[in-house]
């Protein structure tokens, strides 16, 4: 059997190395790319990015991926944003001004509450392990892509801003930081996006992985 | 956090940074704790800001391969381009100490090329009179003049995503965390703070998460010794509700 072809979107921000390998390590074979031919003969297409929301876009733009991740969204290939890469799926940012994104995901980029819900003062960047919860509009995730993941599992966040999806059916998992929901998985037809790095959470990034090559 | 100090290609630990014994082979036991969950791995350099170049990128490379939870590697690193190595190796954070007392713009640089998540500011302080600690460099050697207590502040201002305080004074002590240095820089920076140095018993961990405001907490020997396994210090912090990675 061929390896499943995944593209890993190179726009020249951070460090892609360990998203790279753990697609490796789960069977694929991967290209760090941003050539529209080998994003478009992919299987698979992963975003990935850390960083501020404007200098991402700003990159993307100069090397025309996002009229390519348009594109591509419009064929049905499985596309996974991680982390500032989720980010940009949604329709703006509210990072330094407000900032237009790729649109793929209805909503709106907007910074993590710095005092949590019981008025005390908490710190941001939101960095560690915290557990995967059901959105308040799933009540299980069977059928997609963190189909294998139990509720109350831990995965590793570090972030400032957060995603609002315009509609609840497109969030699919939460954390909760300081009582605020935090989106960490979402989601609309072939469009994911996680909030966390499955590529440093451990055995449960292995297993979101593999489901999303499935 | 397990915390692994390397002298060369060789785990080491020592007692206020002194008194270095070889413990093992670094990848080794880096593989062992993230098998049995750590929630991350910190590597560091005892001696590289001393002797200049390390081995770190080659140490760092092979232990990087399968591992996938987040690695912070810290000693020795000088410049824009040896974070970049670092990072090409597979570390996900570097942890800048000695340079950037002597160059703070060390900090913003390597903050404004890969973000402010990739950037930890390394602290050693070491107790000078009631309230007051100061900065040492080159792993506990020398005096810096600066208060640690300001210099965190500034390290936040510079761009760094967290701050790993190391306090001389308990590190290989085994007698707990420096709970008031800690709660001091925690309480007055906005960014996550990593406690390290002294951790003798899981409950060490309670007490600097709830009484020094600690963000997060490195240990070393506690593992390395296998005097606790990082179940037993999991189920007591969970016991305590604190958050830590879930691992069956």
């Amino acid at each position: 059997m061929n390896k499943i072809k995944v593209a890993v979107i190179d726009y020249g921000i951070g460090n892609l190395l360990s998203v790279c390998k753990i697609f490796e390590f789960c069977g694929a074979k991967v290209s760090l790319t941003n050539k529209s031919n080998s994003i478009f003969d992919a299987d698979r297409v992963v975003l990935p990015g850390v960083g501020a929301f404007a200098d991402g876009m700003k990159e993307l733009k100069a090397r025309d991926l996002d009229s390519i991740l348009l594109d591509l969204a419009s064929r049905n290939t499985p596309l996974l944003g991680i982390c500032l890469g989720m980010q940009m799926l949604l329709d703006e940012s509210e990072e330094f001004g407000l900032t237009k994104g790729l649109g793929l995901i209805p909503g709106r980029v907007v910074p993590v509450p710095n005092v949590s819900t019981d008025g005390n003062p908490h710190k941001i960047p939101h960095i560690g392990w915290n557990e995967l919860i059901p959105s308040e509009s799933k009540s299980n995730w069977s059928g997609s892509v963190m189909q294998d993941i139990e509720k109350g599992e831990t995965a590793y966040f570090v972030h400032s801003f957060m995603a609002r999806t315009d509609n609840p059916d497109n969030r699919l998992a939460d954390c909760n930081y300081g009582g605020i929901r935090i989106a960490a998985t979402i989601c609309r037809n072939n469009i994911i996006g996680c909030q966390f790095h499955p590529e440093k959470s451990g055995e449960v990034g292995l297993r979101i992985i593999k489901r999303f090559l499935n | 956090m397990a915390r692994l100090d390397i002298k060369g290609a060789n785990l080491i630990k020592g007692v206020h940074f002194e008194g270095l014994r070889v413990i093992g082979n670094p990848e080794e036991y880096a593989r062992k704790y993230y098998s049995e969950g750590a929630d991350e791995i910190l590597y560091m350099d005892a001696v590289a800001s001393l002797y200049g170049r390390s081995k770190l990128p080659e140490i760092v490379a092979k232990t990087a391969h399968n591992i996938f939870i987040p690695m912070t590697v810290g000693g020795g690193i000088r410049s824009v381009d040896d974070v970049r190595d670092l990072l090409q190796a597979g570390a996900d954070k570097v942890a800048i100490n000695t340079a950037a007392v002597r160059s703070p713009k060390l900090i913003s640089e390597v903050a404004k090329k890969y973000g402010s998540q990739c950037i930890v500011l390394s602290i050693e302080a070491k107790k000078q009179g009631k309230d007051h600690w100061e900065v040492y460099t080159d792993c506990g050697r020398e005096h810096s003049n600066l208060d640690v207590l300001a210099w965190a502040k500034k390290g936040v201002d510079l761009g760094a995503g967290e701050i790993l305080l190391t306090s001389i004074d308990m590190e290989g002590t085994r007698k707990g965390y420096d709970i008031e240095l800690t709660k001091m820089v925690s309480d007055s920076v906005s960014i996550p703070v990593i406690a390290s140095g002294g951790m003798g018993k899981p409950t060490d961990l309670v007490d600097v998460v709830q009484n020094g405001q600690a963000d997060a907490v490195a240990m070393a020997d506690i593992l390395h010794y296998g005097r606790y396994s990082i179940a037993e210090i999991r189920k007591t912090a969970l016991e305590s509700n604190i958050k830590v990675r879930k691992f069956e």
